[in-house]
């Protein structure tokens, strides 16, 4: 059993997970209340890549994250380390991967906000930014949590773009989906079904997880 | 006076064009058919909407002035606002709803009592009636020791005797506030009974002819019509 691999996963979800809610949040709300012309070209862009094949995202962040891609060269005299083969690579190319499975949640449950509560708010003083924190955010928990839940599910489990960006370093970039496709490569079917089987009970306990929660929210607990 | 507006602004099927004003401690009714652009005004006296044309002073303070290109935003003017129907906020309790923006904490307890919904402080929203939503709006909106206060038809969604009883309620309490207040309804009876003064808008302009023709009627379509409009609301 490759713990190992499996533990790479976990991390890489929870760690994508945590950037992609601070990320996608200013994204759900311009996408959501701002009235800046072309949104929707904006919006398609972030949305590009659930209509791409993994590789061909992953083809383009290996030229981007190369060490002569401009993303590769900035992070390298940032950080003296390659991007692409790092755990760090994984995490950027698992982040832009899951972009619109953040965002598009949570503009949904912006929306669905009733605007005459964000006019009281204004009127009682409150900024923008304040209204964005004390208002939109504690009435949209479900919606941010759904964000949060696909978010990490989808993360568990990318494949093609972390081939391309990551390869298959054990303890850095070899996550069980690779580990999985590896067992199967070397015809090690035993090795293939127990990893594929711990993917479900993690699975199947966030998703009693969700509703859970989600009937909480829905409560008004 | 306290207020003093006069704007212009161009909607879809008619022009607003209003002048009016509103002493400290006094209640101006702002009366008219629904869609007739009531709502329109107050919330450009709140700086919700912007008029196209005016002039909006508070005192010695300018809201807005369209040659200045002065448009004070609506944080800034101190309003407290009752709206048409409830905008508590849902993951707050009363207390927390009405403390939002209290500028003294003890002031809500006190509120609270003068509004009698002492006992509901730690509900939600969703779990008290109607009436006493929008008791919690008020409470809300005066804790911010507001400069002025606009009730934008605060009872319209409530029963009659809830509607009636709120309705006392405020206008004996209106003589202890100090600040100018604006009140939006359709319904001339509450209107009388509210009102120190009296704006009747149709079509947004003032028009003074429609509160005598409205109540001048024929007294046999009147008796009629009111008997229907008494048991509508």
């Amino acid at each position: 059993m490759d713990y190992l691999a499996l533990y790479i996963t976990l991390k890489l979800a929870l760690v994508s997970t945590l950037i992609l809610m601070v990320l996608a949040a200013p994204v759900a709300y311009m996408l959501a209340f701002s009235k800046i012309p072309g949104k929707s070209f904006i919006e398609a862009f972030i949305y590009l890549p659930t209509a791409l094949p993994p590789t061909v995202i992953g083809f383009y962040l290996i030229i981007l994250m190369g060490p002569k891609g401009p993303v590769g060269k900035a992070w390298g005299s940032l950080s003296g380390d390659a991007l692409l083969f790092t755990f760090s690579g994984i995490v950027v190319a698992s982040v832009i991967y899951s972009i619109p499975y953040a965002v598009q949640p949570m503009k949904a449950a912006f929306q669905k906000l009733d605007r005459r509560l964000l006019e009281n708010a204004y009127v009682l003083g409150l900024s923008k930014n304040a209204a964005f924190f004390r208002v939109i955010l504690p009435n949209s928990k479900s919606g941010i949590l759904a964000s949060a839940v696909l978010v990490f599910l989808h993360s568990m489990g990318a494949f093609g773009v972390l081939m391309m960006v990551g390869g298959s370093i054990p303890g850095e970039t070899k996550v069980a989906s690779i580990a999985i496709y590896e067992a199967v490569e070397s015809m090690d079917y035993n090795k293939a079904a127990l990893i594929s089987l711990s993917f479900i009970p993690i699975s199947y306990a966030f998703l009693l997880l969700v509703n859970k929660l989600n009937k909480d929210g829905a409560d008004g607990h | 006076m306290a207020i003093d507006i006069s704007i212009k602004k161009k909607l879809r099927f008619f022009d607003v064009d209003v002048s009016f004003s509103c002493p400290d401690s006094r209640m101006l009714v702002m009366i008219g058919p629904s869609g007739g652009g009531k709502t329109r005004i107050i919330r450009m006296m709140a700086g919700l909407d912007k008029p196209d044309e005016g002039k909006i002073t508070f005192r010695d303070c300018t809201w807005f002035d369209s040659g200045k290109g002065i448009n004070l935003p609506v944080q800034q003017r101190r309003l407290g606002y009752v709206f048409q129907d409830y905008t508590l906020f849902p993951h707050l309790n009363l207390y927390e709803n009405a403390a939002f923006a209290a500028v003294d904490k003890k002031e809500v307890d006190e509120l609270f009592e003068l509004f009698n919904i002492s006992h509901l402080k730690k509900r939600k929203p969703h779990m008290v009636s109607g009436g006493e939503r929008q008791r919690c709006a008020i409470c809300q909106a005066m804790a911010r020791r507001p400069a002025a206060l606009l009730l934008d038809e605060p009872f319209s969604a409530l029963d009659v005797i809830t509607r009636r009883g709120l309705r006392e309620e405020l206008k004996n309490l209106k003589g202890k506030f100090s600040f100018p207040m604006i009140y939006v309804t359709h319904d001339i009876n509450e209107a009388l009974f509210m009102a120190d003064e009296i704006l009747p808008v149709v079509d947004g302009k003032a028009d003074a002819g429609w509160m005598n023709s409205t109540m001048n009627r024929d007294p046999k379509v009147r008796a009629v019509r009111e008997q229907r409009l008494a048991l509508a609301y």
